[in-house]
């Protein structure tokens, strides 16, 4: 298990929305909500957790992330590019005509990205091929897949639910971010899919249930994953969509909302520190 | 005449391949015995995956193969592969243009029992429709062997038609099979007819029955609807006096539409024998069916004489 140091991963969760919020911009639209849930869970993976080499995005023993919540891309798209895997510029270009960096996660343009994912519902299924795959070439490498919360209404999740725990895939690890709002509000009022974790347990899943904000217990989640023999994991994480800005935190309309001026500079000043950090 | 199975040498062409290619994997919505994956499976346990009935987490595990440097072979029947997982096959695979081969087995009529919800008379308009995708019928069992030799060295996602019925053995052993190349069976001068699957066997019959009166009907194969050589087709049609389409799909999509939107302009007069805009049913026996909806070689020569007046 690699050591860890919690205080940087909390500042590079505050960096990557940070990111996203200059991504966004203003006036323009953007999945600031469930990206900003992720912001812990991002910075976990790839500053801590993940073996990759931004230099060599094609690595055979890299582990894959996948976002099968596609829409939440912006918020990878910036850990990528603190990462390495391509100029930092190219957050400026994003959803450009043209640009590398697509509205949701494309593959052939993007260094880094592993799947083109968007169509809910797809990402867990193609996690789990990349897992079969790994098993067929004997190599250790994990497969990570972020799938919302809201995306667990989508029937092909259940049909890769079972699938993964068929082919005992224990190299894969879903991540649902249980946000708990769904596009147009929360998902207990509108369409209620709960409970998550006695439906994953009863498909064949080890279940983990964490704070998705709390750096230590995601990374001790990720690492508790890797003891699992035989079955598939899955690390629920309760999170609140839009967290770490006062206005986005808990509110529908930034699930893909715009920023005003105001709220743009508003939004930074917010995210220039860390909870429980001192500045530097 | 020699008569083939296009599944059955589907089955032992995957098997062949498999001892090839180590990294040919295959996927199956239990319909194993049907398509005839289950002799890959017999063959190479640990590259076989049954999928259970899930279709959609099948085309998507299959890209998640492919993303490991698999060749991954989907099979279910048509009508699930082109309608259940569309979206699949549109988003997973075809955006990224992974290397996914989709096989429409029982494809067109040729599930003659099971009726409407199994029988796939659209898959070729909805697969044709999908940017990056390469989009086969096989005329017999021959061409279809050949054309799996080919698209497993294509790096790309494809959609080939299998017919579940023994028909006509006939695609010339000495012609190569070539992606976006139609290819002429018997030449002609009156007419030429663009047929693919089933319909070329029907068309070779009309010119022989033609032939007595002296009519001349080039039979052109065209097994690659997608991409498609458009010389090729205008070269066939420009020295004869019309040409008429053939195919066991829907009038909407196929090479009804492929052929005018090729020809436009240059007032070449064109029949089509298809399935006109409706949904298959059972019958006692596919030949009982094909008559049903007008996939004869009768029809073919009812098109050649409306053309040519006689």
């Amino acid at each position: 298990m690699k050591e860890c140091n919690y205080t940087q991963l909390k500042e590079r969760a505050q960096e990557l929305r940070r990111e996203v919020i200059k991504m966004v911009g203003i006036g323009k639209t953007g999945h600031i909500g469930g990206s900003f849930s992720l912001a812990e869970i991002i910075a976990a993976l790839y500053f801590h957790k993940l073996r990759h080499d931004a230099n060599n995005p094609n690595w055979e023993d890299r582990d894959r992330l996948i976002f099968s919540k596609g829409h939440a891309a912006v918020i990878q798209y910036a850990a990528l590019a603190l990462c390495g895997y391509f100029p930092k510029e190219e957050l400026g270009r994003l959803k450009e005509l043209g640009a590398m960096l697509q509205g949701h996660p494309d593959k052939l343009t993007t260094p880094g990205i592993e799947a083109n994912t968007g169509s809910l519902g797809q990402g867990l299924s193609i996690a789990c091929g990349m897992a079969a795959g790994a098993k067929i070439d004997k190599k250790d490498y994990k497969v990570y897949c972020i799938v919302g919360d809201g995306e667990l209404c989508e029937g092909q999740i259940w049909e890769a639910a079972m699938a993964a725990a068929n082919y005992k895939l224990d190299n894969l690890v879903a991540i649902v971010d249980k946000n708990k709002l769904m596009a147009t509000g929360p998902i207990t009022a509108r369409f209620d899919n709960n409970p998550v974790p006695e439906k994953w347990k009863a498909f064949g899943w080890h279940v983990i249930e964490i704070d998705g904000h709390d750096v230590e217990q995601v990374v001790k989640a990720l690492d508790d994953a890797d003891e699992v023999k035989g079955k598939p994991t899955v690390i629920i994480a309760h999170t609140i969509k839009g967290k770490g800005v006062s206005f986005t935190e808990n509110n529908p309309s930034f699930h893909n909302g715009a920023l005003t001026e105001e709220q743009y500079h508003a939004a930074l000043e917010e995210l220039a520190t860390v909870e429980g950090v001192d500045a530097v | 005449m020699k008569m083939m199975n296009q599944r059955e040498t589907y089955g032992k062409k995957l098997v062949e391949l498999g001892e090839k290619y180590k990294n040919i994997v295959v996927c199956e919505a239990d319909l194993g015995k049907s398509t005839m994956s289950y002799m890959f499976q017999e063959r190479f346990p640990e590259r076989y995956f049954e999928m259970g009935i899930a279709e959609a987490n099948m085309v998507s595990f299959a890209t998640g193969l492919a993303l490991t440097n698999k060749v991954a072979f989907v099979n279910t029947f048509a009508v699930f592969a082109s309608g259940r997982a569309y979206d699949q096959i549109r988003q997973s695979v075809a955006i990224g243009k992974f290397n996914v081969k989709v096989i429409g087995s029982s494809s067109g009529l040729s599930d003659f029992g099971d009726g409407a919800t199994h029988q796939a008379i659209e898959d070729l308009a909805i697969m044709r429709a999908i940017p990056n995708m390469t989009v086969l019928a096989p005329m017999d069992a021959i061409e279809l062997e050949k054309m799996m030799d080919v698209i497993v060295e294509y790096d790309g996602p494809v959609y080939m038609r299998v017919n579940r019925n023994d028909l006509p053995a006939l695609y010339p052993e000495d012609k190569p099979f070539e992606i976006g190349q139609p290819v002429v069976i018997r030449e002609g001068k009156d007419i030429t007819v663009f047929a693919h699957g089933v319909m070329v066997s029907m068309a070779l019959k009309a010119a022989e029955q033609l032939e007595k009166e002296g009519i001349s009907l080039r039979v052109v194969n065209v097994s690659s609807l997608k991409p498609l050589n458009q010389e090729k087709i205008i070269q066939y049609a420009k020295d004869v006096k019309g040409v008429v389409t053939a195919e066991e799909h829907s009038i909407i999509g196929g090479l009804a539409e492929i052929i005018p939107s090729i020809l436009k302009g240059t007032n070449t007069p064109i029949e089509s024998v298809a399935v006109k805009d409706v949904f298959g049913q059972s019958a006692q026996s596919y030949e009982e069916l094909l008559v049903h909806y007008g996939l004869t070689d009768a029809e073919i020569v009812a098109a050649t004489r409306k053309i040519l007046g006689v």
